[in-house]
């Protein structure tokens, strides 16, 4: 199951988001990772440094790309432009497969450079699906839709944020990026059952699992990559893997962002799930477990 | 017909970029006349902690605060120059302008000096100095990732005629300036560092950096060219003849049109012209400057 068509059958273990802070070190120590992500808009341009970068960690490392605008749930037609940048990106970096948000951020040709969340209806479903359609007949290459932390519900909603991933999933025929932490956080800020959304994702859909660290403030709680993941969200991270089986897995850390050791270390806890899930599943374990969440 | 999709998504950004307050929260009357608390709770669903303004302020703050940071990041220089306050009240009345149109914020002040240059009130007595700052910060933007094409054969400049034609890089780029602004980039740049770019966390309390106010600076004429290293973006002063010489290449003149115009007016004798086109053409080949033509 990890291997599957929305990950190119790929099974790429734990990686880390490349960040500019970590360059250094990772040029300098080429320290042993099994994937990066890049987010794609930072390397959809002409020329200059940020391609230098990208072509020496293709040379050295697997890298898959996760996009942040796509807006696939925006009312409006895809960006040509964008697309076509795209898809000389994926040419470069060889992806096996792509990720965007489930969500929108333009509308009329503005764009808020956020990731608004959806209305859970019908019409949004399917005008979400045929974009992501469109987007894989383009790009050729599987692409799978993230979930997104939300601090905002609209009364149109006529299902659950889990039922309208599905809806949009299978209309798409496309690959679920299943981000732990956005279940948690939105279900602190919307009061649903985090565990029930993790129990209702069609398992052979996921290509892809991230966590991360949030923000509790009094009356909510942020998605603001700036922590280290807190245990309900490994114990959800757990509950996927023994649905989904060794799902490749990414740490996003994007503020306050310490050193590439603390941030990798944080990462490959995530391997002491993986292994269980290789000893049930009677695979020798392929990794050395660094620390084991919950017992810190 | 309107799809009931695109009305709430209208109805959300024009709620969400609606203008902060001074005190940074989101404003109870939109400009326009709409109570923004009746206008959130059309479309948005409250909770047991937050009402649905509470729900909305979330995504106005952030829309906001990632576009100042945004910019912040961009325009150090005119950050420096205008201070905070300043700097922010102008970015919101250039963002109410040209709110983003584009996939990705390296784009954000791609409209800002023309912006500028038709609002020069919003900037009082700096306007000029303003400009300048804007100009080179716009300039270094585009240099850093521009595209880099093959430089001519050595055997192209062999065979060159007033007919030949030339393309500059497009990583060059020519400023003629008021003021000295490029060291007082160069002084910014190397106390503030680097910052990433796009990612996809959120954020409702601000990032600021550390701002380095501007004393006076005497106005000075100079021409300046805007240009990648290995990957790094430089500054280098021309004389008035290389800057127009470079202009008429960028123009896509002829070589003959492009050494007529560098010398019209100038005092300089025949013997120094010459010494000038072969140091300057030998320099830019040297740097990588140009390429031959499509």
């Amino acid at each position: 199951m990890p291997a599957n068509r929305f990950n190119g059958f790929t099974e790429y273990g734990v990686g880390i988001g490349l960040r500019i802070p970590h360059y250094q070190h990772i040029f300098e120590q080429k320290p042993v990772v099994d994937w990066f992500e890049i987010i794609s808009e930072n390397y959809m341009v002409d020329g200059g440094r940020p391609l230098y970068i990208l072509d020496q960690i293709l040379d050295q490392y697997r890298v898959v790309q996760h996009g942040v605008s796509l807006y696939l749930g925006s009312a409006e037609r895809l960006n040509r432009e964008h697309l076509r940048r795209l898809k000389e990106l994926v040419r470069r970096t060889k992806t096996p497969w792509l990720t965007d948000h489930l969500c929108w951020g333009s509308v009329d040709g503005r764009y808020t450079h956020d990731l608004l969340p959806m209305p859970y209806t019908f019409e949004a479903a399917r005008v979400t699906a045929e974009k992501i359609r469109h987007v894989q007949d383009f790009l050729e290459i599987p692409i799978a839709v993230e979930n997104v932390s939300s601090y905002a519900e609209f009364h149109v909603s006529e299902m659950t944020e889990w039922e309208f991933l599905v809806e949009v999933v299978e209309q798409a025929d496309c690959g679920i990026l299943l981000d732990v932490n956005n279940i948690y956080v939105s279900s602190r800020n919307h009061g649903f059952d985090a565990l029930e959304y993790v129990n209702s994702i069609p398992a052979e859909r996921v290509a892809q699992i991230h966590i991360a660290g949030h923000s509790k403030f009094q009356k909510y709680t942020l998605d603001t990559h700036d922590h280290p993941v807190i245990e309900p969200v490994w114990q959800l991270y757990k509950r996927s893997i023994e649905r989904c089986g060794s799902t490749a897995t990414l740490l996003e850390w994007d503020d306050n962002i310490p050193s590439f050791e603390e941030v990798h270390r944080e990462a490959l806890k995530a391997n002491c799930f993986l292994d269980q899930q290789h000893e049930s599943a009677g695979i020798r374990p392929i990794s050395t477990v660094v620390s084991q969440p919950g017992a810190m | 017909m309107t799809s009931q999709l695109l009305q709430l998504q209208r109805r959300m950004a024009t709620a969400v970029m609606e203008p902060l307050t001074r005190q940074e929260t989101t404003r109870k009357i939109r400009r326009d006349g709409a109570v923004m608390a009746r206008e959130a709770s059309v479309f948005i669903k409250p909770n047991a902690s937050l009402t649905s303004l509470e729900r909305l302020e979330i995504y106005n703050k952030q829309y906001w605060f990632r576009l100042y940071s945004s910019l912040e990041d961009d325009f150090p220089g005119l950050l420096a120059v205008l201070g905070r306050r300043t700097f922010e009240r102008v970015m919101r009345c250039y963002l109410d302008t040209y709110p983003s149109t584009s996939f990705t914020l390296r784009d954000l002040g791609s409209k800002l000096l023309m912006y500028l240059s038709s609002h020069e009130a919003l900037t009082g007595g700096k306007s000029k100095l303003v400009l300048d700052v804007v100009g080179l910060e716009w300039a270094h933007i585009e240099a850093y990732d521009a595209a880099t094409f093959p430089a001519p054969e050595p055997k192209y400049f062999a065979g060159i005629t007033d007919d030949s034609l030339l393309r500059l890089q497009p990583s060059v780029r020519l400023l003629e300036l008021s003021y000295p602004v490029d060291d007082l980039l160069i002084s910014i740049r190397q106390s503030i560092g680097s910052s990433d770019t796009s990612s996809n966390n959120a954020s409702v309390t601000r990032k600021s950096s550390t701002i380095r106010y501007v004393g006076k600076i005497s106005p000075t004429n100079l021409w300046l060219a805007v240009h990648r290293q290995e990957f790094a973006v430089y500054y280098k002063r021309l004389r008035p003849e290389e800057y127009r010489m470079l202009c008429g290449i960028q123009a896509g003149l002829p070589l003959g049109e492009v050494f007529g115009t560098a010398f019209q007016g100038s005092t300089m004798d025949e013997a120094s012209q010459a010494d000038l086109l072969q140091e300057a053409f030998h320099q830019w080949a040297v740097l990588g400057w140009l390429c031959a033509p499509e």
